[in-house]
C-alpha cells in the first residue's frame, strides 16, 4: 500500500535543506505522498529510503506474464473488486486441459478443436489462451511426448502440469524456450520446482489446500528467488472456490497483503458440460486471473468468451460501434432505413430487434462517440446535420430509393430539422426498440403501400 | 502464516420479500416464497447471512407465442395454447419455483386481448397450479393500466408480484397492490438513480418498502450484460450500505431477452462455427443466468426447461 505523508517523512534526512525545492521535509513528503514530485527529487535520501518507497509502491497483486515476447499472455495486476470502481485490467486467461493419456490421433483432434477455438464479436477476435497439458499417464514418457506434440502443433501459451520435479524438468527441455507456466509448487515439491523456474526464467504456480498454507508456500518460494507466481487456492467446486478468490482479491487489493499478492488460477471441478461453463463463467466475474478447463466445443466457449469480452470492458469508456450504413439481411432499395447512435448497447439492440422482425433493413449509425439516443441529444453529441452529414457520406441515396429515414421516437424532435437538412422524408419510429418488429411489419409497410399509391 | 481478516460487515440487510399467500393468509397457494433478507454480498456465506436462494420462475403467456424458436417450442407447443396446462407443466415437469404470467396477448400490437380475457387468464392459472404468482403485462403503460384492475381483483389476497411500475407509470399498480395485497416489481432503464426514484415515488405515495423488487431492467449476455451487471452491483452495495430506496430484491427477465438474441437462437447450419444450436441456446440462457447471480439477483424468469434445471443445480453448489 502507498506510504502516507508521515510514513515518508520518517524515510527522509529531515534537515529541511530545501534542495528539493519545498521549504520543509514534510512538505516534500506530503508531495512525495500524493505522487506528484518523484523521490529522487531529494538528492540526500538514502537507499533505504528508495528501496522501501520502491517496495511500497509495487502495485498490490503482481503482473505474471505467460509465454514468449510475440505470443504471451499477461495476467494480474487487478486493482479493485467491482469493475464500476475503475475496471478490471486484464482479462481473465482461459486454459484448455489436454491430457498425456491420448493417443496420437484423438491428441491431433483436440488440438484442432482448441485452435478453432476463435470467434469476432463486436469487430473483437475473441479466443481461449492457453493450452495446459495435464499429466497423469503412468509412464513418464508420456509427458515429454505430449509436450513435443503441442509445441509442433500449437502457438498457444503453455500450462505445464505435473508435480513430479523430474518430469516437469523433461518436458521443460522441450518447451522451456516458450516461457511456460509451471504447475504447480507445493508443500512438499517446492524446492524442485522453485528452482526449476528459476532455471528456465518461468513463471510458478503455487497450490496449497488453505489461503494460510499458501501464503506461508509464496514467501518460502520467494527466498528462493522465484518471484512471478500464480496462486491456487485448491478448491475444485464453486462455493468454496467463490470464498477462496474473493478472499485472495480482497487480501492482495484492500489489504496489500503481499504473500498472495499475486494472480490466481482456478480449474472448474465438473466434467458436466453446462455446469463446467456455468462455474468459469463464475470465475470470470469473480475473481480469477486464469480458469482451466476440459470444455473444447464452440457452443460451450463461446458463451464463456463473451462473458469475459463483457465483463472486462471498460465502463468509464462509451462502447461505439463504427459508425457506417450497416446492411441487415438481404437489403434491396426498398428496404426501410433506420437511423441510430452508434453506442454499442443501442445500436445492437436495434440490430437485433430488426433481425427479429425479418425484414431486411439498413442501420445507419451516427457518431455520437459511444453515447445513447437521449444522453447524445442532451449532451449535443448528435443532430439532424449530423444525421444528414453521416447518411451522405454513407451514400444512402445511392443505395436506396423510397427517399424515407426512420428515427428514434425519442428524438422526434429531430424531424422537421432533417427533413430541411437531407430533404427526405423521415417516418419517427417507436422510442422502444421492442417495438421495431412490430413497427417494420405494420406502420412501415402500411407507409410504403401508400406512398406507392401515390 | 496469519492472514489478516477480510470479513466485510454490512449494516443494513436487504428486504425480504413473500410471493404468494396460503390459506391462512388468505390466498389459495400451497406455500409462499421468500427472497432478499441477505445481509451480505451474492453467496458469500463465509461472511454473511443470505437467508433466502435466488428463486427461478418460468415463463407462460395467455397467447401461444408466435415467435419463440423450435428448441423451446419442443416443450411448450403442446400446451401453450392454454396458460393453465402451460403452468401446470412449468411447475410439474421443470420444476419452477414460481409461475411468471405474462399477459403478451394483451399486447396493442398483438391480439390487444381486453381485461376480461386477461383476468381470465390468471384465474385460470391459478387454478391449474399451486406454485406463487407474477404477473407482469405487456409493456404498453396505458394498456397495463387498462387490464391490471381486473387481473388484480381476480387475484386478489393472493400476494402477487405485479410488474411493472416506472418513474412515469406507478400510480394505478401502487394503488391496485395496496387494495388487493400483491407485490410490485419496479423497473429502470439501466440507470441506478432511476430505479431509486421510481422506489421514492412508489413510496411516497403510500406502497412499503417491503412490497417492492427492483427491475433495473435486463440485457443478454453479449448485449450489455456488463451495464445491468455493474448497476446491480452497485445498487446491493448502496442497499447494503444503508440505503432504503436501493435495500430490496432484484429481478432479472433473463428469457425475454436472451431468446431474441442470435447466439440463442441461430441453428447450427446457419452458423457452423457456433456448433450445437440445442446445446448453444440453453447454455446462453444458463450464463446469462449465472452472470445476473453473481451481480445479486433474487428472482430470475427464465424460459428453457435445461437452463432452469442448470441454474437450480448451480444455485445448490452455492448454497449447499
Amino acid at each position: 500500500m502507498a506510504l502516507t505523508g508521515l510514513q515518508i517523512y520518517k524515510l527522509l534526512p529531515k534537515t529541511n535543506c530545501g534542495d528539493c525545492n519545498f521549504p520543509t521535509c514534510m512538505a516534500f513528503a506530503m508531495q512525495v505522498a500524493a505522487k506528484k514530485v518523484a523521490l529522487n527529487q531529494c538528492p540526500h535520501a538514502s537507499e533505504e529510503a528508495r528501496a522501501e518507497l520502491a517496495e511500497a509502491s509495487a502495485p498490490p497483486m503482481k503482473l505474471v506474464t505467460i509465454g514468449t515476447d510475440h505470443n504471451k499472455v499477461e495476467v494480474g495486476q487487478e486493482t479493485v473488486l467491482f469493475r464500476h470502481k475503475e475496471k478490471f485490467h486484464h482479462p481473465t486467461g482461459i486454459a484448455v486441459l489436454v491430457e498425456d493419456t491420448l493417443t496420437d490421433s484423438q491428441l491431433d483432434d483436440e488440438i484442432s478443436s482448441i485452435n478453432k477455438l476463435k470467434f469476432t464479436r463486436v469487430g473483437e477476435e475473441i479466443s481461449v489462451n492457453f493450452v495446459a497439458l495435464q499429466h497423469k499417464s503412468t509412464t513418464a514418457r508420456d509427458y515429454a511426448n505430449l509436450t513435443e506434440k503441442v509445441v509442433e502443433k500449437s502457438d498457444f501459451p503453455l500450462i505445464l502440469i505435473c508435480k513430479d520435479p523430474s518430469i516437469m524438468e523433461s518436458a521443460l527441455k522441450i518447451a522451456g524456450n516458450r516461457k511456460p507456466l509451471l504447475y504447480a509448487a507445493t508443500k512438499k515439491n517446492y524446492e524442485k520446482m522453485a528452482s526449476l523456474a528459476k532455471e528456465f526464467n518461468c513463471p510458478l504456480a503455487v497450490y496449497a489446500e488453505s489461503l494460510e498454507e499458501l501464503a506461508a508456500l509464496t514467501q518460502d518460494v520467494k527466498k528462493i528467488g522465484v518471484d512471478e507466481l500464480v496462486l491456487d487456492p485448491g478448491s475444485r467446486e464453486p462455493k468454496t472456490a467463490l470464498d477462496n478468490l474473493t478472499r485472495l482479491r480482497r487480501l492482495a487489493v484492500e489489504k496489500t497483503f503481499r504473500p498472495v499478492g499475486y494472480p490466481t488460477i482456478i480449474f472448474t471441478g465438473e466434467s458436466d458440460s453446462f455446469q463446467e461453463i456455468i462455474q468459469a463463467s463464475t470465475y470470470v466475474c469473480k475473481y480469477a486471473n486464469i480458469v482451466a478447463l476440459s470444455a473444447k466445443t464452440s457452443w460451450q466457449i463461446l458463451p464463456l468468451l463473451t462473458v469475459r469480452q463483457n465483463i472486462y470492458t471498460d465502463p468509464q469508456v462509451p462502447n461505439a460501434v463504427e459508425s457506417r450504413l450497416y446492411e441487415i439481411g438481404a437489403v434491396t432499395p426498398t428496404s426501410p432505413l433506420l437511423v441510430t447512435t452508434n453506442f454499442s448497447l443501442t445500436y445492437f439492440t436495434v440490430e437485433s430487434e430488426v433481425e427479429n422482425s425479418k425484414v431486411p433493413a439498413y442501420i445507419c449509425s451516427v457518431d455520437t462517440e459511444g453515447m445513447g439516443v437521449l444522453n447524445a441529444y442532451a449532451g449535443d453529441k448528435w443532430s439532424a446535420e449530423k444525421a444528414a452529414k453521416t447518411l451522405e457520406q454513407q451514400k444512402a441515396r445511392e443505395k436506396i430509393s423510397h427517399n424515407t429515414v426512420i428515427i428514434p421516437g425519442l428524438v422526434a424532435v429531430f424531424r422537421a430539422e432533417l427533413i430541411d437538412e437531407f430533404g427526405w422524408d423521415v417516418l419517427v419510429g417507436p422510442e422502444d426498440a421492442a417495438r421495431i418488429p412490430s413497427f417494420l411489419k405494420n406502420e412501415w409497410k402500411g407507409y410504403m403501400s401508400k406512398k406507392e399509391q401515390r | 502464516m496469519q492472514i489478516p481478516d477480510v470479513k466485510q460487515k454490512w449494516p443494513n440487510p436487504i428486504n425480504e420479500v413473500t410471493i404468494g399467500a396460503t390459506k391462512e393468509e388468505g390466498g389459495t397457494r400451497s406455500h409462499t416464497i421468500t427472497v432478499g433478507g441477505a445481509n451480505s454480498l451474492p453467496f458469500l456465506y463465509f461472511e454473511g447471512e443470505l437467508p433466502h436462494p435466488p428463486v427461478i420462475a418460468l415463463e407462460v403467456w395467455d397467447v401461444a407465442p408466435k415467435d419463440w424458436p423450435e428448441e423451446l417450442a419442443k416443450y411448450f407447443s403442446d400446451v401453450w395454447d392454454d396458460a393453465g396446462k402451460w403452468a401446470k407443466k412449468c411447475v410439474d415437469e421443470f420444476g419452477a419455483d414460481l409461475v411468471c404470467l405474462r399477459l403478451q396477448g394483451c399486447d396493442p400490437d398483438g391480439e390487444n386481448k381486453g381485461s376480461d380475457e386477461a383476468a381470465a387468464a390468471v384465474k385460470k392459472v391459478l387454478e391449474s397450479v399451486s406454485a406463487p404468482l407474477i404477473i407482469f403485462g405487456c409493456g404498453s403503460d396505458e394498456k397495463d393500466n387498462e387490464v391490471f384492475p381486473a387481473c388484480s381483483q381476480a387475484a386478489a389476497g393472493e400476494r402477487c408480484l405485479l410488474g411493472s411500475i416506472t418513474e412515469d407509470n406507478y400510480k394505478t399498480l401502487v394503488a391496485l397492490c395496496k387494495a388487493d395485497r400483491h407485490k410490485l416489481i419496479a423497473e429502470s432503464p439501466v440507470d441506478i438513480n432511476i430505479a431509486k426514484q421510481v422506489n421514492i415515488l412508489a413510496t411516497d405515495i403510500g406502497l412499503a418498502p417491503e412490497d417492492i423488487v427492483i427491475y433495473p431492467t435486463t440485457g443478454a449476455l453479449g448485449y450489455g450484460i456488463e451495464y445491468v451487471y455493474s448497476i446491480m452491483e452497485r445498487g446491493r452495495i448502496a442497499g447494503l450500505s444503508g440505503d432504503k430506496m436501493w435495500a430490496m430484491p432484484i429481478l432479472g427477465d433473463i428469457g425475454k431477452e436472451v431468446w431474441k438474441v442470435k447466439e440463442a437462437k441461430a441453428l447450427q447450419k446457419e452458423v457452423p462455427e457456433w456448433g450445437d444450436h440445442t446445446q448453444r441456446g440453453p447454455l446462453w440462457e444458463a450464463i446469462t443466468a449465472t452472470v445476473y447471480l453473481q451481480a445479486g439477483s433474487d428472482i430470475l424468469i427464465m424460459r428453457h426447461p435445461k437452463a432452469v434445471a442448470e441454474t437450480k443445480k448451480y444455485i445448490e453448489s452455492l448454497t449447499g
